[in-house]
């Protein structure tokens, strides 16, 4: 059965071209059944070939299948293949399984759209593209996922293209983590140039033996593709695209710019973890990112008033934790935050996209209110969403693999006291924000009249997503066990602190939050007006909402400088040397033919004063 | 001996005289008459160098010369005609349609 | 005999194209297309029937005398990487000849005569292995593009086609010293006079005149390159240029720089191409950067796309400079899919002019909504140049860049930089032409069946070369591998 492996990539990409071919004259319904279908197969074959995995695991805990060899130059022979082993696996299934989810949903949720057609034929070429990424045996093939991922991005954000501003935020997405995918290819120059291959397995090898730790080699290679991670992962310096990607419609939102793309530096930090052990000082730079990300965007997050845009800052917070738990070491708890937040942050845009839609496209959170009973579906898996989100201890998923990120962080030997008070106060943070967003949205006073209420297409994916959203982190023990066989174990330093010890700090921080953001915006909401009303407040906010100022910084730094190098060199500098030479030539006509006068007795004298000067010239020299 | 010595000075004289001829008179005319007696100072110098030199050449040459005068004086006055007919002057200064 | 057809078989179209035209304009317009198409077709069998591993030189062969007191001889050959850029250049014309179907409306017969005579002229220069014939064929398809941009280019057309013919007359003339001194240098040497490649290999000189030589042939083929510094009358002549015009240009005028490159320059006088490839390999770079930066900065949509030619074509100058198997062969397949990118992109433009009649990226916006399949072409292209993976123009500039890697880092990030410089200008192109509200309410015609067939047939190609691009790369490797092995010091 693992032979259909090549299906899971082609399928979606089969019917993203016939989508994008035939779609125009597609109906409505022909287009949701192509485009949803496609993933439904291919979500179903991911399950089946998961399970033919999981039942009788290859020998050497991985399968790999050629299709063709891609470019042929010498010794440089990437192919089209595709590795299986765990962690391909779990990311692949939950992958597909939540994109058919997201589809499900979409079906509604654009119905009507005038780009119906072309919203499902980007989705489906995203889907392809992610399970390339996911999939690939080495590094070009990889960076074909990447780079696709990044492009259905940029076209699903600037999917409503009418309005210049979401076709800006999707080149601002695609500039931007294209600055990180330079670095990144870069990065491959120098793993070829040094080991001789892409492939990933062999590369990893080859970097183990020939490599020792802490060579420069190895901190290069393992920096550069840090910058493309944190590039398309949203983490600090790069993460400014993210907010702006709202503009896409929700279901984008929730597929790519939260379950499923913006993981994918996880991904290939988790799957290079050879390079990262060899160079502990990236390592740590990954920690600290991580750590640094989730403190300034939980931050930010406190200041947003439209729904997606806390849910976005929410995103970049969580992957920081992922990118906390990948710096400490703990590649398989990165992993484990990766597939709980996929379920609870896809469930939060879709109760979300409920909201809004329901409201006229209302994003406005304090244009909302009193939802609760208005839409009682949306609350429900809104709540679930959130405490998991949060870490409700106990009972949610979000808590279970954000507990044992800060336990790991705790024991690792990479990890200290600092990076710990950062992932706790990253907690506390988490719940405030996403009960403040619960509180204002759905309790208070009704601010917005509900026009539309979804259907069947939108409650039901929510409500399987709830559902995972909180059993999904039950059988961490055995989820750890299958992601050891890829995985390299994670190796506790002696004398740390104990599981129960960081179980009880993050479900204190929890709680610590939800009081908070209770007493702020339910109990006694003048509070955090005058909070925001005083002039520090108003400063803090300012720069918080503005995302610490760095789109402003960016702007002068970057962006205006290049503009205007190439406006003020619009007209060719280099062609003004030919355009000098030119006028030169002309100039010297001018000089000449001014003595052209046309005058007889002025020929005659130039003649004989010519010929007096010749002769002298002849006779004395 | 030859006097060769005055025989140049004077054909220089008279080139000179016509050069000066033609560059300060404005009429056509003029500058034709001016340009006969170069020619002939020319032929003067021919003249007296085949004297000095006793070679016949000198006079052959001066033949010539009046041969290819009669010629130019011929063209020349009817181009000035036609020049006449066409701008109703001979100001060599107010025909200057020939310029750059 | 196949060899000689391609060359004679446009020709005699081409004055047959013009004699018919006053009868008919149809049947002049089928003329040149089934010369054209007829040519592609011998040029695929010669792909196809040609055995890979390729024992001599040449896959194909015609040899007649023609001025033996001189050492001249009309000697055609073809090698993997002629052979490529036959296809290409017959590839591209069948698609110039669709194109301009419509778009020409004035002397017809001429135009298509000029249309012939130009890729016959390009046919020569790939075919050509007598360095007398090769100057002669070189010089044959600056005169007819001359006539092409003169007559029926736009507003400023005279201006730019008296700058592109005195660019490459001036250089072209260089070469010509270049070549008669090389010619002279082998009858010192050798007793005997002679304009054949294979004879000329190799020629004993001294190494300064060496320099000056390959100076000669490098200014030559960096005008048409073009790289950076000598680049300046191609924005001009893309821009006036018809639509076909603009794609044989861009399409195969650029290769022959590059293929006279890679034929002459770094074979015959491999120890000054060493000396001189640093300087090549920043004029490459330079290239690149200013190229993608002067794009970003237009507004003409035909200037934006000429200048990212020489953007792309920095890549090229750096590949073959850096001269290793690596960048050899990627520099040759951004040759060929950037021929065919940037061809796609002026097509497109084209169409547009002819729907809108401006070229200004301010008058635009918004066009996807009333010619959507016109304007996903043009996103797919926009895509293709810069450097998405999956699409040709990614294989060419990836293979570049990481064997400019191992001549030097520096050279390799910049270039690297150039590719994320690419995105600036494909986006903004995309952008401020198709996306945005429709300001000016424009109501234009989507692609019509022909213009759709052209955009498909090339969205393949580009797709083909970008995930299966081996029989391609198999076909020019020998050649790239001699290539490679005449660096000094190999």
């Amino acid at each position: 059965m693992l032979a259909l492996l090549w299906l899971v990539p082609a399928i979606p990409f089969a019917s993203a071209l016939a989508l994008a071919v035939l779609g125009p004259r597609m109906r409505a319904r022909g287009v949701a059944v192509v485009g949803t279908g496609s993933i439904a197969i291919s979500a179903a074959i991911s399950l089946v070939i998961a399970g033919t995995f999981l039942g009788a695991p290859p020998a050497s805990g991985a399968y790999t299948q050629t299709l063709w060899t891609w470019i042929d130059v010498g010794s440089f022979r990437p192919g089209i293949a595709f590795y299986l082993d765990a962690l391909s696996l779990v990311m692949t299934v939950v992958v597909t399984f939540v994109s058919f989810l997201i589809h499900l949903y979409s079906v509604e949720f654009m119905r009507g759209d005038e780009g119906y057609s072309r919203f499902f034929a980007y989705m489906n070429l995203f889907v392809a593209s992610m399970v390339t990424l996911l999939l690939a045996d080495n590094l070009l093939l990889l960076y074909l996922g990447w780079e696709g991922v990044g492009l259905c991005s940029y076209l699903l954000i600037g999917f409503w293209y009418q309005d210049a501003a979401n076709g800006l935020a999707g080149r601002k997405a695609f500039i931007v983590t294209r600055v990180g995918d330079t670095a990144m290819a870069v990065g491959l120059f120098v793993l070829f140039h040094n080991l001789g291959t892409l492939r990933i397995q062999d590369l990893m090898h080859a970097a183990q033996s020939q490599w020792p730790a802490g060579s420069s080699y190895a901190i290069a290679a393992a920096a550069l593709l840090l910058g493309g991670a944190v590039g398309k992962s949203a983490q600090l310096p790069l993460q400014t695209w993210l907010p702006d990607a709202m503009a896409g419609p929700t279901p984008t939102s929730a597929l790519i710019h939260a379950a499923t793309m913006v993981t994918a530096g996880v991904y290939l930090i988790a799957r290079t973890n050879v390079l990262f052990t060899l160079a502990p000082p990236v390592q740590f730079a990954v920690a600290v990112v991580g750590a640094a990300t989730l403190l300034m965007a939980g931050f930010s997050a406190l200041t947003q008033n439209d729904i997606k845009r806390v849910l976005a800052y929410s995103t970049i917070s969580q992957i920081g934790y992922m990118f906390l738990a990948l710096g400490v070491g703990a590649w398989g708890a990165a992993i484990f935050h990766f597939m709980t937040h996929a379920f609870f942050k896809a469930l939060l845009f879709l109760a979300a996209g409920i909201v809004i839609e329901a409201l006229h496209h209302e994003h406005n959170i304090f244009r909302m209110g009193g939802l609760r009973t208005e839409l009682p579906v949306a609350f429900w898996t809104f709540l679930i969403g959130g405490c998991a989100l949060a870490g409700l201890p106990l009972i949610t998923a979000g808590y279970f693999s954000k507990d044992l990120i800060l336990w790991s962080v705790a024991n690792s030997p990479a990890g200290g006291m600092g990076l710990l008070a950062a992932g706790i106060a990253g907690v506390v943070l988490t719940s405030f924000y996403t009960f403040r967003l619960i509180f204002v949205v759905f309790f208070g006073r009704i601010e917005t009249a509900v026009s539309h209420r979804p259907g069947l297409a939108m409650v039901v994916p929510a409500c399987i997503l709830a559902f995972l959203s909180v059993v999904g982190g039950f059988d961490k023990a055995s989820f750890e066990a299958l992601l050891n066989t890829a995985l390299p174990h994670f190796r506790e330093a002696g004398g740390g602190m104990s599981e129960a010890l960081t179980s009880v700090a993050a479900g204190l921080a929890f709680f610590a939050g939800l009081l908070a953001a209770w007493y702020a915006y339910l109990r006694n909401p003048s509070l955090s007006r005058a909070a925001a009303g005083n002039p520090a407040g108003r400063l803090l906010h300012r720069f918080w909402f503005s995302d610490w100022g760095m789109d402003w910084f960016y702007d002068r730094l970057f962006i205006r400088p290049v503009v205007w190098a190439a406006s003020a060199s619009k007209a060719d500098i280099v062609d003004s040397i030919y355009d000098g030479l030119a006028s030169a030539a002309v100039l010297c006509y001018r000089i000449l033919s001014a003595t052209e006068t046309g005058k007889l007795r002025w020929y005659a004298a130039w003649i004989a004063g010519g010929s007096v000067v010749t002769l002298a010239i002849v006779m004395w020299l | 001996m030859f006097p060769i010595r005055e025989g140049f000075m004077i054909s220089g004289a008279l080139f000179t005289l016509g050069v000066i001829g033609v560059l300060a008179r404005r009429n056509l005319l003029f500058v034709l008459m001016s340009i006969e007696v170069m020619l002939n100072a020319a032929g003067m110098a021919f003249v007296v160098a085949g004297a000095r030199w006793r070679q016949p050449d000198g006079q052959v040459m001066f033949l010539f010369i009046l041969a290819m005068a009669a010629a130019e004086v011929s063209v020349g006055l009817a181009l000035v005609l036609e020049l006449y007919h066409q701008f109703k002057t001979l100001d060599t200064d107010a025909i200057s349609r020939m310029r750059g | 005999m196949i060899l000689l057809c391609l060359i004679v078989i446009p020709l005699i179209a081409g004055g047959l194209a013009w004699a018919v035209a006053r009868w008919s304009v149809a049947a002049c317009r089928w003329i040149t297309l089934l010369a054209v198409t007829a040519d592609l077709i011998l040029a695929l069998v010669l792909w196809g029937s040609h055995s890979p591993a390729g024992s001599g030189t040449w896959l194909a062969e015609a040899d007649w005398e023609w001025i033996p007191q001189a050492g001249i001889r009309f000697h055609l050959a073809v090698d993997g990487l002629s052979l490529l850029l036959l296809m290409l250049t017959f590839f591209l014309g069948v698609l110039s000849v669709l194109a301009s179907w419509r778009e020409i409306t004035e002397a017809v017969g001429f135009f298509h005569f000029n249309l012939l005579w130009i890729l016959a002229g390009i046919a020569g220069v790939f075919l050509a292995v007598d360095l007398f014939l090769f100057y002669f064929a070189w010089e044959l398809m600056l005169v007819p593009m001359y006539f092409l941009i003169a007559i029926w280019g736009h507003e400023n057309r005279v201006y730019a086609a008296v700058k592109f013919f005195i660019f490459t007359q001036l250089s072209g003339l260089l070469m010509l010293v270049a070549i008669l001194a090389l010619v002279f240098t082998h009858h010192s040497a050798t007793g005997a006079y002679s304009f054949e490649y294979g004879d000329l290999l190799g020629t004993a000189m001294s190494s300064v005149a060496e320099m000056w030589m390959m100076l000669g042939f490098f200014v030559a083929f960096a005008v048409k390159l073009p790289a950076i510094v000598l680049h300046t009358w191609l924005p001009d002549a893309h821009t006036e240029a018809p639509t076909a015009g603009s794609v044989i240009l861009a399409g195969l005028l650029l290769k022959t720089g590059a293929y006279g490159m890679l034929r002459f320059v770094l074979p015959l006088f491999p120890h000054a191409s060493a000396t001189f490839a640093p300087v090549a390999m920043i004029l490459g770079v330079a290239g690149i950067l200013y190229g993608a930066l002067l794009a970003f900065g237009q507004t003409d949509l035909k200037r934006l796309v000429a200048y990212t030619s020489v953007s792309h074509l920095g890549f090229v100058l750096l590949g073959i400079f850096v001269w290793n198997p690596l960048a050899l062969q990627g520099a040759v397949m951004t040759m060929i899919c950037h021929g065919i990118s940037t061809g796609a992109l002026f097509i497109l433009v084209g169409a547009l002019q002819d729907r809108i009649h401006t070229r200004e990226m301010d008058r635009m916006g918004g066009i996807w909504s009333t010619a959507p399949r016109l304007s996903g072409a043009a996103l797919f292209f926009a895509l293709a140049s810069l450097g998405l993976p999956g699409l040709g123009d990614f294989v060419g500039e990836f293979l570049v860049l990481l064997g400019a890697y191992q001549q030097s880092i520096v050279i390799a990030a910049l270039a690297a930089i150039g590719v994320l410089f690419a995105t600036f200008y494909a986006l903004q192109f995309v952008q401020r032409a198709f996306q945005g509200p429709n300001t000016f309410n424009w109501r234009i015609p989507d692609l019509v069946p022909r213009e759709g067939l052209v955009m498909a047939v090339m969205i393949i190609a580009l797709l083909w070369l970008g995930l299966y691009p081996r029989p391609v790369l198999n076909t020019f490797e020998p050649v790239m591998t001699r290539i490679e092995q005449m660096a000094p010091g190999r």
